[in-house]
């Protein structure tokens, strides 16, 4: 324990007096040229409505660092952090919450205990678990959400959970989505108001997928080390089963991968299959830059102190996009990106419909023909959990048959959502919301 | 705080107030009606052991003419939550001697894997697997020796079909028995 003690002294903030938040005091109390005159509110009640707002963010790694320590320096007071990751000891070049004695220790944890040491005053409270470990409720009590992530499907569910949560009676359930990314000298900071504005679902053509490699290729005429490595990984792991599961962590499960892959590379004459380079594409790693993250927090924390304050005008309505690359020198471009009608989170919201939950399904599918905005002819309907009728195939059709005389109530409840989809709509398909007119009597 | 709300409200936007019910995915609302628009031929026919999950089922391919005519092919198909931006997950339940399906039940189709497009529905993955009964590749081999049989000599490889149909070995691997009778 000596040397967290050694750290800990060394970092203890000295007398900084309030004259650490002059300059943000400036910029929160004078108007500017772009400040917004009707929303912006110079008396101290605004400064004491940011301190009171609640911040989360999600991910406490290269960019959650950054973002964390950002946040509590713009004057935002009470910030949660939720992170399931340990740390390990190749974070610490880039990830600068972390000292070599954490290692092994929760992300969240470390990050939240360090920044509030540094600056007096905030609140950072430490979710050491999964994003889909917290249900609705927890997400509510935010009123900004930003993103640190590396994963394309923790985005994804962010986003559309969020997008779930809003509800047009209730303007606190609107929580601006501030996401950023970065893969090595590109990132890219977005402003999402959920359904509202184009949601990650609607973007998710901007992030290129990783090249797929015919199995064919893999399997036969391998051309490069890559695929050697993703043979070893998809076609040699699967026949022969070394361990139970692979584990992408595992030094021993790698070095069997990198061993496979290096016989069939000899075998095929091919060159570069080295242990870093398996890890590498097994894990689909992509070197990390602590510049590119510094950039891209700032972004990000800049958008949510501009929604927080009304300074100055923030991302989102219009322009909702700023990529930046720092490949060749240094290009930004900022730009709107559009909502998508047809996108499959925010592009088709249940409609609500009334109905009586004591009318058979056949009774149901009839109305169905006759609703304006629908006028389905052949109609198929399910729930989340239930097939309720196919038109075809066959096999189907004859199973959910025995539905079409029961009744409404019988097979769904009341508020239960539906999807329904019909040859004739082509693309589209429509979602009810039921509600019953009448008390369901199920005799 | 913003005056986000009062810019601008989505008429159409859901009005359940904190209520918490399930909701239909879009890959279950995708594939709902991609069934519904299934067109089959009478030698393929699905089949769902839980009616309710759609996204799990069964193919049985019975070729009418080609090379495996008489056989009966068995398919899983799982379709992944995040359809139809990734594709189904389709593997063969027998043992079968064949080009592009290795021992595995793996099956080398482009559009299962690299040309896979959202566009693409699940007719066009059934048709490339009926395809593939009919017309064996042996440019884009998973199952190496049948390929090179098929290369090398057809007529070969056409016996060797048939005994591997009937539960027989090729080259010391004993296959399944698929034969309808």
């Amino acid at each position: 324990m000596s040397q967290p003690v050694m750290v800990a002294s060394t970092l203890q903030a000295p007398t900084v007096p309030d004259s650490r938040w002059i300059y943000l005091d400036n910029v929160r109390q004078k108007k500017g040229p772009f400040t917004d005159e009707e929303s912006f509110d110079a008396s101290g009640e605004a400064v004491s409505a940011m301190e009171k707002m609640k911040l989360l963010v999600i991910g406490a790694g290269g960019l959650g660092c950054e973002i964390l320590k950002d946040l509590a320096l713009s004057g935002f007071k009470d910030i949660h952090v939720i992170d399931m990751d340990t740390i390990d000891v190749s974070n610490l070049n880039r990830q600068f919450l972390f000292r070599q004695s954490d290692v092994g220790k929760s992300k969240a944890e470390v990050a939240a205990r360090f920044v509030e040491k540094r600056v007096k005053g905030v609140s950072i409270t430490p979710h050491n678990c999964k994003i889909q470990d917290k249900d609705d409720e927890f997400y509510m009590q935010f009123n900004i959400v930003i993103c640190g992530l590396d994963s394309i499907e923790a985005r994804r569910w962010i986003n559309s959970t969020l997008v779930d949560l809003v509800d047009n009676e209730n303007p606190e359930s609107l929580k601006p989505l501030i996401d950023g990314g970065t893969e090595g000298f590109k990132g890219q900071s977005r402003v999402i108001f959920p359904t509202m504005t184009s949601c990650i679902e609607c973007q998710l053509d901007m992030h290129a997928p990783r090249a797929a490699v015919p199995l064919c290729t893999l399997a036969t005429i391998p051309r490069q080390p890559e695929h050697c490595i993703e043979w070893a990984h998809i076609m040699a792991w699967e026949q022969e089963k070394p361990f139970p599961k692979l584990d992408n962590d595992d030094p021993e499960h790698i070095t069997w991968l990198y061993k496979k892959a290096l016989a069939r590379a000899q075998e095929f004459n091919i060159s570069g299959v080295t242990y870093s380079l398996t890890q590498g594409v097994v894990k689909n790693i992509i070197p990390a830059i602590a510049s590119t993250n510094a950039i891209i927090a700032a972004s990000c924390c800049n958008e949510a102190f501009k929604i927080a304050t009304s300074t100055n005008p923030s991302l989102g309505f219009e322009e909702n996009y700023m990529m930046y690359s720092g490949n060749d020198s240094i290009y930004t471009y900022t730009f709107k990106h559009e909502k998508k009608d047809d996108c499959p989170v925010c592009g088709n919201i249940a409609r609500n419909m009334e109905i009586d939950p004591n009318f058979t399904l056949e009774e149901f599918i009839e109305s169905l023909a006759a609703r304006p905005e629908a006028q389905l002819k052949k109609p198929s309907i399910r729930s989340e959990q239930k097939t309720i009728y196919m038109q075809s195939p066959e096999s189907l059709e004859l199973k959910t048959r025995p539905n079409l005389v029961k009744k409404m109530g019988e097979l769904v409840e009341d508020g239960e959502e539906i999807g329904v989809s019909d040859p004739s709509l082509g693309s589209v398909n429509f979602k009810y919301r039921l509600r019953f007119s009448k008390p369901f009597k199920s005799h | 705080m913003l005056k986000i709300w009062s810019m601008q409200q989505d008429a159409n936007a859901d009005a359940a107030a904190g209520t918490k019910k399930k909701k239909v995915t879009a890959a279950q609302l995708r594939i709902q009606k991609d069934l519904s628009e299934l067109a089959l031929p009478s030698t393929m026919k699905t089949d769902f052991p839980d009616p309710d999950d759609t996204l799990n089922f069964t193919l049985t391919i019975e070729p009418d003419e080609g090379m495996y005519k008489g056989g009966r092919f068995h398919f899983t198909f799982a379709i992944p939550q995040s359809f139809p931006h990734e594709a189904p997950k389709v593997k063969c339940t027998q043992k079968i001697y064949h080009p592009n399906i290795d021992l595995d039940g793996n099956v080398c189709l482009n559009i299962l894997r690299e040309d896979w497009k959202p566009v693409l529905n699940l007719q066009a993955v059934i048709i490339g697997l009926q395809f593939l009964f009919l017309e064996p590749n042996a440019s884009d081999p998973l199952n190496k020796e049948a390929a090179e049989d098929l290369r090398s000599n057809r007529e070969g490889f056409k016996r060797n079909v048939r005994s591997a149909m009937g539960g027989g070995s090729v080259k010391h691997q004993t296959f399944e028995r698929v034969l309808k009778t």
